[in-house]
């Protein structure tokens, strides 16, 4: 009997396993499904992470009394959102809209979880609204195709101590080349230019991004991955030669020791996205006014291209009843003065339109810059970012596996180049054992 | 086997030991809860400077309209509620499998065990499918009601009930015209009371600690209970650092309920746990 309920056990496993990593086909070539108001009062639901949304909903349900979004939140996407997304795409009951960041969309897509909002034309009459290439994020560069409002995003700065080069007469780097050239002197004044994260690869593709690489592409039928094109190799040597070197540092990131090496001044800059801004403000009060933020290096002299890392997007899922009146909050959430303010004000989002980067909190100096307007380097970084980088349909798995190699890398086991080239080869293989087309 | 006598003073070293390597770790969120801004790196690990728990704990049932209170009710809700029940419930079933002879008596006695033997992580999905189909999903009865069962208690209860209830008991209850209910809540009931406490607190602390059955059932933070609620700030944490301070403060008021439930407890347990190696 024992040993019965022990295979019960075994294929109530077994079954789980199988619920959570099936994958449907996607057939979504269809045009955009219809998109009608529904001529009377409906309610939606509005899943996200965002802190203080219930403040921005509000104000929404005050002014339409015949569209209310009650809106829930909970952990973070990877944390256990997205799970709960998919979950309830099974059962059924996902909600009307929810919080996808751009690297999570395809997957949703690709598991045909969500509404292709194409046939809503107050959704297709926006797109001018958007920065270009956050437009492309939803629509994955398809014509006709709108798989989300674009929300917000994480054009990338680099953050660095003022007052540090400053005293130690080192240029504020405005090439790789001369980033690197700094490493030395920063190392030789006994600090670190950075510290290297070992886990997040988001990062590490806001540079490959920038770099001009591509990690992922979709023909239609299939997908191609290529974490090992020359822009990346370019990128990955890099950083491998900063790590020799031991130019950087290389703390886990976003723990208590990382904070650390900022707040003890260990740590001289960030190459990070807008919302970074907040992160050294709560994680190293003690450098308060001594920060400054430049455009990040750039690869010739010259020129002007920004990397993206983070970023996100407001999905219809595909059981809504309701697409036109989720597209019409989506739109008012994502495009509104009012609803954008709010969201900066919140939880420093960063808006995704054109507009957005004049909004009045984002033209302000910030004192911990030392009075710096820092949001107008990002509002010109934002025009920056190149329009044609896809993520694939699988992130969460992609980034973990380059995350352990990135890990022996950092401690001299292997080097980044072989981390991509082993997440290249286990991201096929996830690919295929899900069934999802894939070139090699 | 005489003359070996293990010297007073080492027993206690070991204990002290012992002592020092569970509490430290308390000691240390303590600490850490009372640190400015969530600066743990900051000043030393283990001695407080710059105290500010009260400033933590203010900011803590501040924040968002006083949240955490709210998932503090909440498990008490869940846990309380959960284990009350789920003890009555199990200490019943392993009652009636102990004491009553019927057809299929071990059948169902051996399932139950078996269900001690699946972890709950894995029915959180599969329940969360059925409680869909019922409309009940995201709903206090999602977690309540698939928090009630305790297959391990019915084991515990089973054992007790056969050791600590004498079968000539019920008889002359019976004889002297006792209802099998009145005599389970009137004789049973206070003769167990050991084992119900044990069933109790180790349920107590498996509905508290519960994780992935609210995670996958709830998507309203309302209904959270603080576990989850904890976990959906400190996933928050990378864009949104001040959360720290918070997380480990709640980390620590949080672990207060058991504290308290073990302590007024443990006296009973003792007994209980001792009771049953001496039949």
């Amino acid at each position: 009997m024992r040993v019965r309920a022990g295979s019960i056990a075994v294929l109530l496993a077994f079954s789980l396993g199988a619920c959570s990593s099936g994958s449907d086909d996607s057939s979504s070539t269809e045009a955009g499904s219809a998109c009608a108001p529904a001529g009377a009062p409906v309610t939606l639901t509005y899943t996200t992470w965002i802190p203080g949304i219930e403040k921005v909903v509000d104000v929404w349900n005050k002014a339409n009394p015949d569209i209310q979004v009650k809106v829930q939140t909970g952990p973070n996407g990877n944390g256990g959102t997205y799970a709960n997304f998919f979950n309830q795409l099974k059962a059924g009951n996902a909600p009307d809209l929810g919080h996808i960041e751009y690297d999570a969309l395809p997957s949703f897509r690709v598991q045909d979880g969500l509404t292709d909002l194409a046939g809503c034309d107050i959704v297709t009459q926006s797109q001018s609204k958007f920065i270009d290439w956050t437009w492309n994020q939803v629509t994955f560069g398809e014509q006709g195709h709108v798989y989300g409002i674009p929300q917000d995003a994480g054009p990338m700065g680099l953050f660095y101590r003022k007052d540090l080069f400053e005293k130690n007469n080192i240029p504020v780097p405005t090439t790789w080349e001369e980033y690197a050239a700094a490493a030395e002197k920063v190392k030789a004044a006994g600090g670190y230019i950075t510290n290297f994260s070992q886990s997040d690869i988001n990062q590490f593709a806001g540079l490959v991004w920038q770099a001009g690489g591509h990690w992922f592409g979709n023909d239609g039928t299939n997908w191609t991955v290529t974490m090992t094109d020359e822009p990346t190799k370019k990128v990955a040597d890099y950083w491998q030669g900063l790590i020799d070197k031991k130019l950087v540092s290389s703390v886990p990131p976003w723990t208590p020791e990382w904070d650390n090496a900022y707040n003890s001044s260990s740590a001289w800059t960030w190459v990070s996205a807008v919302w970074g801004a907040n992160s050294i403000l709560a994680g190293a009060p003690k450098t308060s006014g001594k920060w400054a933020v430049a455009p990040m290096p750039q690869w010739s002299a010259g020129e002007k291209v920004a990397g993206n890392w983070g970023g996100s997007s407001t999905a219809v899922f595909k059981n809504s009843k309701h697409p036109y009146e989720a597209a019409k909050f989506a739109l008012w959430l994502n495009t509104s003065t009012e609803a954008l303010t709010l969201l900066n004000k919140e939880a420093q989002l960063y808006p995704a339109t054109k507009e957005g980067a004049s909004l009045p909190a984002l033209k302000e100096g910030v004192e911990f810059y030392g009075g710096q307007k820092i949001y107008d380097v990002f509002a010109e970084a934002s025009t920056q970012v190149k329009p044609d980088f896809t993520w694939g349909p699988t992130m969460t798995k992609t980034y973990a596996d380059a995350s352990d190699g990135f890990k022996k890398a950092v401690t001299g086991q292997e080097t980044l180049t072989k981390a991509l080239e082993d997440a290249q080869a286990s991201t096929i293989a996830t690919l295929k054992s899900q069934s999802i087309p894939v070139k090699e | 086997m005489t003359g070996f006598k293990v010297p007073r003073y080492a027993a206690m070293l070991v204990m002290a030991v012992f002592t020092l390597y569970f509490l430290t770790p308390l000691w240390w969120l303590f600490i850490a809860s009372g640190k400015q801004d969530g600066q743990v790196t900051e000043g030393h690990a283990l001695l407080p400077d710059n105290f500010a728990l009260g400033t933590n704990l203010s900011d803590l049932f501040r924040y968002n309209d006083g949240v955490f209170l709210r998932w503090l009710a909440n498990s008490v809700g869940y846990t309380v509620g959960a284990a009350l029940l789920g003890t009555l419930l199990a200490g019943m079933c392993g009652y009636a499998l102990a004491k009553y002879v019927f057809r299929g008596r071990e059948l169902i006695f051996n399932i139950v065990l078996g269900g001690v033997l699946v972890p709950a992580t894995a029915l959180a999905l599969p329940l969360f499918l059925m409680f869909s189909k019922a409309e009940l999903a995201n709903t206090f009865w999602s977690v309540f009601l698939p928090s009630l069962v305790n297959p391990f208690g019915v084991y515990l209860g089973r054992i007790y009930a056969a050791a600590s209830v004498p079968d000539e008991l019920l008889e002359a209850a019976r004889i002297d015209g006792s209802g099998e209910v009145r005599s389970f809540f009137t004789i049973s009931v206070r003769l167990m009371a050991p084992a119900f406490v044990t069933i109790f607190l180790f349920h107590f602390v498996a509905v508290w600690n519960n994780f992935m059955l609210p995670l996958i059932m709830l998507g309203n933070e309302r209904l959270f209970p603080v576990t989850l609620g904890l976990y959906s700030w400190n996933s928050q944490v990378n864009q949104h650092p001040e959360l720290r301070a918070l997380v480990l403060v709640g980390a620590f008021v949080s672990i207060v309920p058991m504290v308290i439930a073990f302590l007024s407890l443990q006296r009973f347990w003792r007994s209980g746990l001792g009771a049953g190696s001496i039949k």
